[in-house]
């Protein structure tokens, strides 16, 4: 926290502070800057009365790093393969890899999933979703 | 007489087909959100916010209160049955409710929880009608010095009825109000924190943000959590709760639902502390206060009564100052502006159909809640059944198409992963991080009221003191920050009576 704050403050210098009657682009975020670190500064001096970091269990966090990576790959071929494909290879991964369940259920999760909510979204509630080369 | 010839317009809105069909669909999904681990009502709102884009602004906003205080009453349920809050305000009703439930009382816990709550949510309504349009003719003398104080003083207030630090909370507002900042200045024009990304010109939307922190770090911390509780499925037949349990239950709905509504009307979580403050308030006026913890219907029928009139608090400010208490009523203004509406004391004046028909749609949408909590509990509680290794992908996919639709720009995506990754690591070393969606919303009102009240003060600070109601906000946040000072802790005692002081 205390080096966002100063991270903020350093890219705050390219910014023009005004004047009080004139206040400019970088005077509210200078505050705001100086706020969080003095406010930083308070919790390390006070971090004795805290868990430590072994104390708290990260049991999940092989899965959490496996949910991230489908989430950002998802992310990466939503506009280059289209909504329907891009839903069905990440509920093929979070359920067939991730959850180890079944194929047949799992093909009929991710195959019945991303057609219901096409068809919500776009015929339904004429949202605009992409598709991919193959009109999918 | 006029607010009631107003309400009378409301309900002609409230009434027609459509209003009707979109309140209860929010309802339903509501229940649903409120229901399920995964998905609170705040990235259900969210979710729901770019189908809303099409749609008359009444209705849009209609379907998203729905939402809202269906997921109050939802998440009962769940907290009853299974000891698993699906929301966070539903945690103390976990305690007895779960208790009744394995002394084979479900149904009487159910129906009073439901009772409680559709009593609490047509009683705050009432509050909500007679109190945003006099607090918005009030809040017609604010100027900038006012509402920068005013703003102020909302951060102070949540960071101090918080469940975690202070501290803590205040940090968290801090890096909201500071995302806030990143795009266009509006009074200068200056590019500001982009780092070259175009889209970040407009700012970072609420909606990528909250859906992260909320939403998809929900689902990481629970990500080992694979429940494997089968709930129980009471009958309609043993939902009647006895004579008993009725007159138990009348004085701590009353309670509840009026310090709901008060607290409600106050910034921070307040679905959450409500109902934390109302069940501290029940065991210490209880004569038997031994029975808390075991199986007291007091104890459901206190907190989920203010829960659910804190939902409707909440409104009060949101409606009357254009100010949200929290990040639910910050995504509904989005929603609001979103459809050219100005949110602000002129809203009601101008915008009369929306205000009323609102209104008229709360009385409604709780006599819906009523019967969907009560008769269908049943086919509720076999959504239930559900594997959660099946639901919780199908939740990440809603994350991933509910944030993309609403600018149809996968920047947001990206955005919501960062947000999710942030939320996870935060939730996970003590932070709440609702500030963060807060400050958010917050942080241009915030500039601008300041920067113009300088401007408007010649570079002075002296106007913030010299405006009686400014000063007035201000000595309330000299007040609030003395208060969590040390000398001074003994004097907010009531705050670690009411299980709100974790440190």
């Amino acid at each position: 926290m205390l080096l966002l704050a100063l991270f903020v403050l350093w890219q705050n210098l390219s910014y023009p502070l005004g004047n009080l009657a004139e206040p400019g682009a970088g005077f509210v975020p200078l505050f705001l800057g100086l706020a969080l670190a003095a406010v930083s500064m308070v919790i390390i001096f006070g971090g004795g009365s805290s868990r430590s970091l072994k104390v708290i269990g990260w049991a999940e966090a092989p899965r959490v790093v496996l949910i991230l990576a489908a989430f950002a790959g998802a992310a990466f071929a939503l506009e280059r393969v289209g909504y329907r494909l891009t839903i069905f290879g990440l509920l093929v991964f979070l359920i067939g890899v991730v959850e180890r369940k079944p194929v047949i259920p799992t093909a009929t999760a991710a195959i019945g999933f991303s057609a219901l909510t096409y068809f919500v979204f776009v015929h339904l509630l004429e949202v605009q979703l992409p598709r991919g080369p193959w009109g999918l | 007489m006029e607010a009631l010839q107003n309400l009378l317009h409301g309900f002609a809105i409230g009434l027609t087909p459509s209003i009707l069909v979109y309140a209860f669909i929010g309802c339903v999904i509501g229940t649903l959100v409120g229901m399920l681990p995964g998905v609170g009502p705040l990235a259900g709102i969210s979710l729901l916010l770019p189908a809303t884009f099409g749609l008359n602004p009444v209705v849009g906003i209609i379907l998203l209160a729905g939402v809202y205080y269906g997921a109050m009453y939802g998440g009962s349920t769940t907290s009853i049955l299974m000891r698993i809050p699906g929301e966070a305000a539903s945690v103390m009703t976990c305690v007895d409710g779960y208790a009744m439930t394995q002394q084979g009382r479900a149904g009487p816990a159910l129906a009073i929880a439901a009772i409680g709550s559709f009593v609490a949510g047509t009683v705050s309504t009432v509050g909500l009608m007679f109190l945003a349009p006099a607090l918005a003719e009030f809040a017609l003398r604010f100027g900038p010095p006012e509402y920068a104080a005013l703003l102020l003083f909302g951060i102070f207030m949540l960071a101090y009825m918080s469940t975690s630090s202070m501290s803590k909370m205040l940090a968290m507002a801090v890096v909201g109000l500071l995302l806030g900042m990143i795009g266009i200045d509006a009074m200068t024009g200056h590019t500001r924190f982009t780092f070259g990304v175009v889209s970040l010109g407009d700012g970072v939307g609420i909606v990528p943000v909250v859906v992260g922190l909320f939403g998809l770090s929900e689902i990481l911390l629970t990500a080992t959590d694979n429940a494997k509780a089968r709930p129980a499925k009471p009958s309609l037949s043993q939902l009647m709760p006895t004579r008993q349990d009725l007159l138990e239950s009348v004085a701590p709905i009353a309670r509840g639902s009026l310090l709901g509504f008060l607290i409600g009307t106050i910034p921070g979580s307040a679905h959450v502390i409500s109902s934390f403050i109302s069940y501290g308030v029940e065991k210490k006026l209880s004569a038997h206060p031994e029975r808390f913890g075991k199986g007291a219907i007091e104890g459901v029928a206190g907190p989920e009564s203010a829960n659910n009139a804190a939902a409707t608090g909440a409104f009060v400010p949101m409606l009357a100052l254009g100010i949200p208490t929290g990040p639910i009523t910050a995504v509904m203004l989005a929603a609001l502006i979103v459809h050219g509406i100005t949110p602000g004391p002129t809203l009601i004046q101008e915008q009369p159909t929306l205000f009323w028909g609102f209104v008229a749609s709360m009385y409604i949408g709780n006599v819906v809640l009523l019967i969907l909590n009560l008769p269908m509990i049943g086919l509720f509680v076999n959504l239930l059944r559900i594997p959660y290794s099946y639901l919780y992908p199908c939740i990440i996919c809603f994350c991933l198409v509910g944030v993309y639709c609403v600018q149809n720009n996968v920047v947001d995506v990206w955005i919501t992963l960062v947000a999710g990754i942030a939320g996870y690591g935060l939730r996970k070393l003590g932070y709440d991080v609702a500030p963060i969606a807060l400050g958010l919303v917050l942080a241009p009102m915030l500039e601008l009221s300041v920067r113009q009240s300088l401007a408007m003060s010649a570079g002075t600070y002296s106007i913030f003191i010299e405006r009686p109601i400014a000063l007035t906000l201000i000595l309330a946040l000299a007040l609030l920050i003395a208060l969590a000072t040390r000398p001074f802790r003994s004097l907010s005692g009531w705050r670690k009576s009411a299980g709100l002081m974790s440190e």
